[in-house]
């Protein structure tokens, strides 16, 4: 039963890290209606922006706001030569677009801070296992996870709180319903579209901090984005907190699928051949189930046209 | 009219002429690399290295007997499809079409074999590919150089022997195998099976999914397995990432040994602390303290000539293989010039047979500037392997530091599955196995 609970808890941890990453779609699906498939390359382009800063020798809460500041002229760039082009276009298109920023953002920071891979220290955080509970209950449970949990559930807050109570939140909410209506009753579409992608920045900057601290910086950061598909469909693709229930069901399930689920299945069926490494593809089977219940997710909005 | 028209074609046959004298001169390499995308850290150490030393050998030498090195990059991303197209690309380069194809990617090597064989370009899959390609009789244009696959686990288990104080010690231990869930980390799974009977160990083979960016539940199956060693059988970021599990757990790296695309500094930077004492294969080594890498410095480094971005990683074990890559390269050129003529350019045929009557001692090493640096080489038409030797080398938390002389594989477990999976697909292809006696 101990070993179920640390899987469990590393799970529920693991699942907050992809947790991060949805976050940065759901800002833009809930203010652009846009799916952004380029969020896992802003992901990689914010650690290796971050890193290639503090290499330069400067401290590591600068290089974070320059890192910042660096994702803000992304968003900007974004909007002035890809979505201002784009206003009023279908859905589709902008998503298609989407995926064309994915390869240039993916190349331009390789082209500006090269190919190589790099470590990333978080001063202060070990990835290592509390001790008092490891020595108190056996399991193991990682420091540097629970930072993870913490800043995670700060931004959770930070981003509710400015989409719900904030003008420029609400302006936010109005754009995504309906672009046009917006643009009549005055909200400036434009810098609307720049404050959510240099917040999406931000959010890419913290999951790509996170995850280069875990596994170093390097391109597979952008295949990172992959777990937070499942994420969305079961959290919704509109809801914050959705995206942070969804990581936490996709984490949990995917370790103890990855540990119970293929012994359960060469004993039932007599396999010899070793079984394992569902984790790939298990998160979407378990999305695929909830799209066929719930299709908008847990918490998403249900979407009703008037005929 | 008539003056100029006679004048016009004759400066077009001068022109061609010398256009192919200077051709003449050349011997041309299509590097099909990557230095973008997930593996392109890789690439570019790789490609970088192989490049300076060809670079050396026209600096330095003035080509091979006078024939200049030239070569085309062409981008794969290590996708297997854009591999093929780069291979189509460069196939008529040069004045002799491409010499020798070196894929890097164990997927474009299986999408070009067919090809390749039947355009004579012979392919040089050094230490990845296809393992059963060693049997020269079936697969003679393909050349799974140094050691492959198969050979190296078995000096890993040798290397695992050594350490537990003798083969015998094995018997009733422990060993998890952690693989990428792929072609290639499955590849071993039938070797250690036949070893673990052999010796009496057992294994558990454990999949990571790619990319492998989450280990978790991997690592806390390790935890309650309790082996004696893991062996990690990894690539690109499932490297680190095993290591810092590793350390979450509290297993220790001392006792966890990788095979040689999990041994790179690549793998062990960004897993810092985590990655301190782990052990990986090699079959070249780390470090700049050897003349040849010192001669790259003198009349390519400084000269402003080198194909290294960053010039720091001029010695590291990605570096160092593409020098490797070179070097074998270069004296398979130099040995097919013995036989067809030296100063001339070689075809790609002519260049199989260089391949398969190569031969590298030690003393040839040391002449290269490469004692230590690879292991010594001796191909023929039957082995296209040619070595199977191995280091093995120790993080030290900077640095790898080589803590073994060349280990042999078991070459009698190995060139026996070796030959039964190779009879096995010429079966399946219609293959009619040379008879390596009568090839000269």
């Amino acid at each position: 039963m101990q070993f179920f609970f640390e899987v469990l808890i590393g799970g529920l941890l693991s699942g907050v890290m992809y947790s991060l990453v949805a976050l940065g779609f759901v800002l833009i699906y809930k203010a652009s209606g846009v799916f952004n498939f380029a969020q896992g390359a802003m992901v990689f382009f914010a650690a290796l922006t971050f890193v290639g800063i503090t290499e330069l020798g400067v401290p590591f809460g600068f290089a974070l706001i320059l890192a910042f500041g660096a994702m803000i002229l992304l968003a900007i760039a974004t909007e002035r030569v890809v979505l201002r082009q784009l206003v009023n276009q279908p859905q589709i298109t902008l998503f298609m677009a989407t995926i064309g920023l994915t390869f240039f953002v993916e190349g331009l920071a390789q082209g500006m801070w090269g190919a190589s891979v790099r470590g990333l220290e978080i001063p202060g955080i070990q990835d290592e296992p509390l001790e008092w509970m490891m020595e108190a209950t056996g399991i193991g449970v990682s420091k540097f996870d629970l930072f993870a949990a913490g800043v995670s559930a700060i931004l959770v807050v930070v981003l509710a709180i400015f989409f719900n109570k904030t003008r420029v939140g609400r302006a936010l909410r109005a754009v995504a319903d309906d672009h046009q209506a917006a643009l009549a009753i005055g909200i400036p579409l434009q810098d609307i579209w720049r404050i959510v992608w240099a917040v999406a920045g931000l959010v890419a900057l913290v999951a790509g901090v996170m995850w280069g601290a875990r596994n170093g910086v390097q391109f597979a950061l952008t295949f990172v984005a992959l777990k937070a598909l499942p994420v969305l469909i079961i959290g919704g693709f509109t809801s914050i907190p959705g995206a942070i229930v969804g990581g936490l069901i996709i984490g949990a399930s995917e370790k103890l699928g990855e540990i119970y689920i293929p012994p359960f299945v060469q004993s039932t069926f007599g396999i010899e051949t070793s079984l394992g490494g569902i984790e790939g593809w298990f998160p979407y089977v378990m999305a695929l189930l909830f799209l066929l219940v719930r299709p908008e997710g847990l918490f998403g909005e249900k979407h009703i046209d008037r005929v | 009219m008539k003056m100029k028209k006679s004048a016009l074609i004759g400066f077009a046959i001068a022109a061609a002429l010398g256009a192919s004298a200077v051709q003449a001169a050349d011997q041309y390499i299509g590097l099909p690399s990557y230095r973008v995308g997930p593996y392109a850290a890789g690439g570019t150490g790789i490609f970088g290295g192989m490049i300076d030393y060809f670079q050396l050998v026209n600096e330095r030498d003035g080509g091979v007997n006078g024939v200049k090195l030239t070569w085309d990059e062409c981008e794969t991303e290590y996708n297997n499809a854009r591999g093929v197209e780069c291979y189509e690309r460069m196939k008529k380069g040069g004045p002799t079409g491409n010499t020798v194809f070196h894929p890097l990617s164990t997927g474009i090597t299986y999408s070009v074999i067919d090809k390749a064989t039947a355009d004579k370009i012979p392919v040089i899959s050094l230490g990845y590919g296809r393992t059963d390609a060693s049997d020269g009789r079936v697969f003679p244009y393909v050349f799974p150089l140094l050691t492959n696959y198969w050979s190296q686990n078995t000096a890993k288990i040798k290397f695992i022997g050594s350490k537990e104080g003798g083969m015998d010690k094995l018997k009733g231990k422990k060993i998890v195998n952690i693989y990428h869930d792929s072609a290639y980390g499955k590849e071993t799974i039938p070797v250690l099976d036949a070893q673990a009977k052999m010796y009496g160990f057992t294994v558990k083979h454990v999949p990571v999914a790619h990319p492998g960016n989450e280990q978790q539940s991997q690592w806390l199956q390790v935890r309650q397995e309790k082996p004696d060693w893991v062996i990690l059988r990894g690539w690109g970021v499932m490297n680190p990432t095993a290591l810092k599990a590793a350390a979450k757990i509290g297993f220790p790296r001392e006792k966890i040994v990788g095979v040689w695309w999990s041994g790179a500094e690549e793998d062990t930077i960004p897993a810092g602390a985590a990655a301190k004492g782990y052990i990986s294969a090699g079959f070249n080594v780390a470090g700049t303290n050897y003349p040849v890498i010192k001669d790259i410095q003198k009349f390519v480094v400084a000269k402003g000539k080198t194909n290294m971005e960053d010039k720091s990683r001029i010695g590291s074990v990605y570096y160092n293989r593409g020098v490797v890559h070179g070097i074998i390269t270069v004296e398979a050129i130099r040995k097919a010039q013995e036989k067809y003529g030296k100063g001339k350019s070689i075809t790609g045929e002519q260049m199989r047979w260089g391949i398969e009557n190569l031969k590298i001692d030690n003393a040839m090493l040391k002449k290269l500037g490469a004692e230590g640096f690879m292991p010594e080489l001796k191909m023929s038409c039957l082995d296209h392997e040619g070595s199977g030797k191995v280091k093995f080398q120790q993080w030290d938390g900077k640095q790898w530091k080589v803590i073994t002389d060349w280990i042999d594989a078991d070459q009698k477990l190995v060139r026996g599955m070796i030959e039964e999976s190779a009879a096995k697909y010429a079966k399946e292809k219609g293959i009619t196995p040379r008879d390596c006696s009568k090839e000269s």
